[in-house]
C-alpha cells in the first residue's frame, strides 16, 4: 500500500491557495440531487455538490462519467440538446437556475463557459472579444476599446495580438485561439467561468499559460474546470471532485483527495490504475 | 535463420511486359481522354451556337434596337420593352422571394424544431423544386391574374385606392403578377439553396455565441447569416438568373406579347424620379425579354432570325453582368467573415 508520504502532490500555480480556508466565503454553486437523462438514457446520478465562491473546483474521472454533461447543467447549456431532462435542484447564487423564470440569456451571462475545443468566430479578434458586451447592448467605443484590451491582457494575449486586433481569429494558433476564447468570457463579466478540458489540445507551454492564468482569475471568479490531467487537477484546484459512472464519488480538498482519498475508487483512479 | 539470407526480388518503376499493370495504365489514360472530350464537346457545341447568334445579330443589334419596343415590322422591332419588362419582374421577384426564402430557411435550420411536419416540409422543398414550371403559370393565373374570380372578372374587378397605390383585384394581367408567379418557382430554390449555407455553418460558432448570453435572433444575426451570406447569396442569384430567362409561366401568367408596353409608362432611368410612375410600374401590363424573343422567333419573315438573334445576345450580356455583379458581392460579403 502507498503512504501519504510517498504521494506526490506537485506544487499549486500561483495565486491558488489549496489549504486556504473557505469557510468565509458564500456559495456560489449549490447542486442538490441533480438528475439527467438524455431521453432514457439516465447519465448522472444523485449528484450533490457546493462551490464557494472565488475558488476552483475540478472535476475528474474517466471519459463518459458525465462531467461535460454536469458542467453544462449549470448554465443550462443541455437546452440546446433536444430530448433531455434534469431533475434537482440548481441553485447559484441562492436562485433556482431550473425555475421558470429564469432567462437563459441572463444566466449564461454570468455562468460563462470555455470549450475544449476553441471556437472563435469568423471575425477580427477584436470583435470576438466584443462580441458579449455588444450584443448585451454596449456600444460606448472607447469602454468596449479598454475593455478588450483588460481581457485580452487577463487572459496573457495581449502582448501577442496587440498589434493585429483587427486580424482574422482564425489566424491565431490553437493555443492563442483558446486564450482568446477565455478572454471574450471574460469581456461579459460573468461570475463563474466553467471550463471543459480547456487544455487538452494545447502545448505544454499554452498549457501552463492557462493554468496561470486560472490562478491569478480565482480571486475574482468562481471557476469549475473539467480535467483529464490529474497533475493540472490538483496545481489548479482548491476543491477536486471525483465522478464515476455519473456518480459523485469523492468531493474534498484537492489535497486530501490527491493524497488521502477517502475512497478505493478515487484512489485507483488518481494513481492511473485505470480510466 | 537470419532475414538477409532471403534476398528481396528486385522491383521495378516501368510497366515492361507487365500485361497486367500495363491495362491499368492503359485504362486510366482512356478515362482521362473520354472526360477530356466531354468538357470540350460541351465548350465547342456552346461556342458554335454563340458564334451563330452573334452572326446573325450582325447589323440587327444596334441604337434603334435598343430605343424601339416590340413590333411585328422587323425594321422597327426592337428590345427595349422587354428590358424594362423584366427589370420591373426581376426586382419584384427579387424584393418578394429572397425575404420569405431567407426567412424560411432559416426557420427551418435554426428554430423549428425536428418533428414531423418540419420534416414533411423539408422533403417536399426538393420535390417542389422540380415541379414543371408551366404548372407554377397556370397556378399564377388561377391565383394572382383571376385571384380565382373572387373580386370578378378581369375587367369589372376593383380597384384598391392606397395613395400612390392603385392596386387593382384581380391583378390581372400585370408585373405583380408575373413576379409573384416567379417567386413561387423560385422559391424552392431560394430556401434550399439557403438552407445548404446555413447548414455549413459550424455548430459550435451556435453554441458559443449562445454561451455568451446571445439571444437565438441575435446568434443568428450576428454570426450565422453573415457566414452563410456567400452561399445564400449564390443561390439566390442562380435563382433570379433562372427567373431572368424563363419564359413559359409568363406567357400562362400574365406577359404580354406584341406590344409596345413600358410598365407606368418609364421608359428611361429618368423616369424613375417619378414617384407616381414607380408606384403603377407593378400593376402594369409589361413584356420580357424572353418573352419577346420567343415572339420574335415565331415569326417566319427571315429578317426576324435576326430580330431573335439580337434580342438573344442583349439577354446574354444581361446576364452575363448579373451574374459577373454577384460575383463582386459575394466576394465581399465572404470577406467580412474573416475565416
Ligand atoms: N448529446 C448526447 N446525447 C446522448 N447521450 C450523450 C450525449 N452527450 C453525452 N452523452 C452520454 O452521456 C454520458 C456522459 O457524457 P459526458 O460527455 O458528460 O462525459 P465526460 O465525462 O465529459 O466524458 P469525456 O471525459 O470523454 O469528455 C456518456 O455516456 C455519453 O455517451
Ligand atoms: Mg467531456
Amino acid at each position: 500500500m502507498s503512504t501519504e508520504s510517498q504521494r506526490h502532490v506537485p506544487p499549486s500555480v500561483k495565486g491558488v491557495d489549496r489549504d486556504q480556508d473557505m469557510s468565509e466565503h458564500s456559495l456560489a454553486i449549490e447542486a442538490r440531487n441533480v438528475d439527467f437523462y438524455y431521453g432514457n438514457l439516465q447519465v448522472l446520478f444523485d449528484i450533490s455538490l457546493l462551490v464557494p465562491e472565488r475558488s476552483v473546483t475540478a472535476l475528474i474521472g474517466p471519459s463518459g462519467c458525465g462531467k461535460s454533461t454536469f458542467l453544462r447543467t449549470l448554465n443550462r447549456m443541455n437546452d440546446l440538446i433536444d430530448d433531455t431532462r434534469v431533475s434537482g435542484k440548481i441553485l447559484i447564487e441562492q436562485q433556482d437556475i431550473n425555475s421558470d423564470d429564469v432567462d437563459v440569456v441572463l444566466l449564461r451571462k454570468h455562468v460563462g463557459m470555455v470549450f475544449q475545443k476553441s471556437t472563435p468566430f469568423p471575425k477580427s479578434i477584436f470583435d470576438n472579444v466584443a462580441y458579449g458586451p455588444r450584443i448585451a447592448g454596449e456600444k460606448n467605443k472607447t469602454y468596449l476599446a479598454d475593455l478588450v484590451e483588460s481581457c485580452l491582457k487577463q487572459a496573457a494575449l495581449w502582448d501577442e495580438v496587440k498589434g493585429r486586433l483587427t486580424d482574422s481569429a482564425m489566424a491565431l494558433s490553437g493555443g492563442q485561439q483558446q486564450r482568446l476564447c477565455i478572454a471574450r468570457t471574460l469581456a461579459t463579466t460573468p461570475r463563474i467561468i466553467l471550463m471543459d478540458e480547456p487544455a487538452s489540445a494545447l502545448d505544454p507551454a499554452s498549457t501552463s499559460r492557462i493554468e496561470d492564468l486560472i490562478g491569478e482569475l480565482c480571486s475574482q471568479y468562481t471557476i469549475v474546470i473539467v480535467t483529464h490531467n490529474m497533475q493540472q487537477a490538483s496545481r489548479v484546484s482548491h476543491r477536486t471532485a471525483f465522478f464515476f459512472e455519473g456518480r459523485l464519488i469523492e468531493f474534498g480538498p484537492t489535497t486530501q483527495i490527491f493524497t488521502n482519498p477517502a475512497e478505493k475508487k478515487t484512489e485507483d483512479y488518481i494513481t492511473g490504475r485505470f480510466g | 535463420m537470419s532475414a538477409d539470407s532471403v534476398a528481396a526480388p528486385k522491383i521495378t518503376f516501368t510497366p515492361g511486359a507487365d500485361n497486367r499493370v500495363r491495362r491499368r495504365l492503359l485504362w486510366s489514360n482512356l478515362v482521362r481522354q473520354a472526360c477530356r472530350i466531354a468538357v470540350y464537346s460541351a465548350i465547342v457545341v456552346l461556342l458554335v451556337l454563340l458564334s451563330v447568334v452573334f452572326w446573325l445579330s450582325i447589323g440587327w443589334l444596334d441604337a434603334q434596337f435598343l430605343q424601339s419596343g416590340t413590333s411585328r415590322l422587323a425594321e422597327r422591332a426592337g428590345i427595349k420593352a422587354g428590358l424594362w419588362g423584366s427589370f420591373w419582374l426581376i426586382l419584384l421577384t427579387a424584393v418578394i422571394s429572397l425575404p420569405i426564402g431567407v426567412g424560411a430557411a432559416v426557420y427551418l435550420e435554426e428554430y423549428a424544431s425536428d418533428n414531423r411536419l418540419t420534416r414533411t416540409i423539408k422533403t417536399n422543398l426538393a420535390n417542389l423544386a422540380g415541379v414543371p414550371s408551366i404548372v407554377y403559370g397556370m397556378l399564377g393565373l388561377a391565383a394572382f391574374v383571376k385571384m380565382f374570380g373572387l373580386f370578378g372578372g378581369l375587367r369589372s374587378g376593383l380597384q384598391l385606392n392606397l395613395g400612390l397605390l392603385v392596386v387593382p383585384l384581380p391583378f390581372g394581367k400585370t408585373v405583380i403578377s408575373g413576379a409573384l408567379t416567379m417567386s413561387l418557382l423560385i422559391l424552392p430554390i431560394v430556401i434550399i439553396a439557403a438552407q445548404e449555407s446555413l447548414r455549413a455553418v459550424p455548430r459550435s460558432i451556435r453554441i458559443a455565441s449562445l454561451a455568451l448570453g446571445a439571444t437565438r435572433w441575435q446568434t443568428v444575426w450576428r454570426q450565422v447569416l453573415p457566414a452563410a451570406l456567400p452561399g445564400i447569396a449564390t443561390g439566390a442569384i442562380l435563382a433570379i438568373s433562372r427567373a431572368i430567362g424563363e419564359t413559359a409561366p409568363l406567357l400562362m401568367a400574365g406577359a404580354v406579347s406584341m406590344a409596345r408596353i413600358y410598365p407606368g409608362g418609364i421608359e428611361s432611368p429618368m423616369d424613375l424620379l417619378d414617384p407616381s410612375k414607380v408606384g403603377a410600374a407593378p400593376f402594369s401590363a409589361y413584356t420580357t425579354m424572353p418573352t419577346a424573343i420567343y415572339e420574335y422567333i415565331k415569326i417566319p419573315e427571315e429578317e426576324f432570325a435576326h430580330v431573335a438573334a439580337a434580342g438573344i445576345v442583349v439577354l446574354m450580356i444581361v446576364l452575363t453582368v448579373f451574374n459577373a455583379a454577384a460575383v463582386v458581392i459575394r466576394m465581399r460579403a465572404a470577406k467580412k467573415v474573416k475565416w
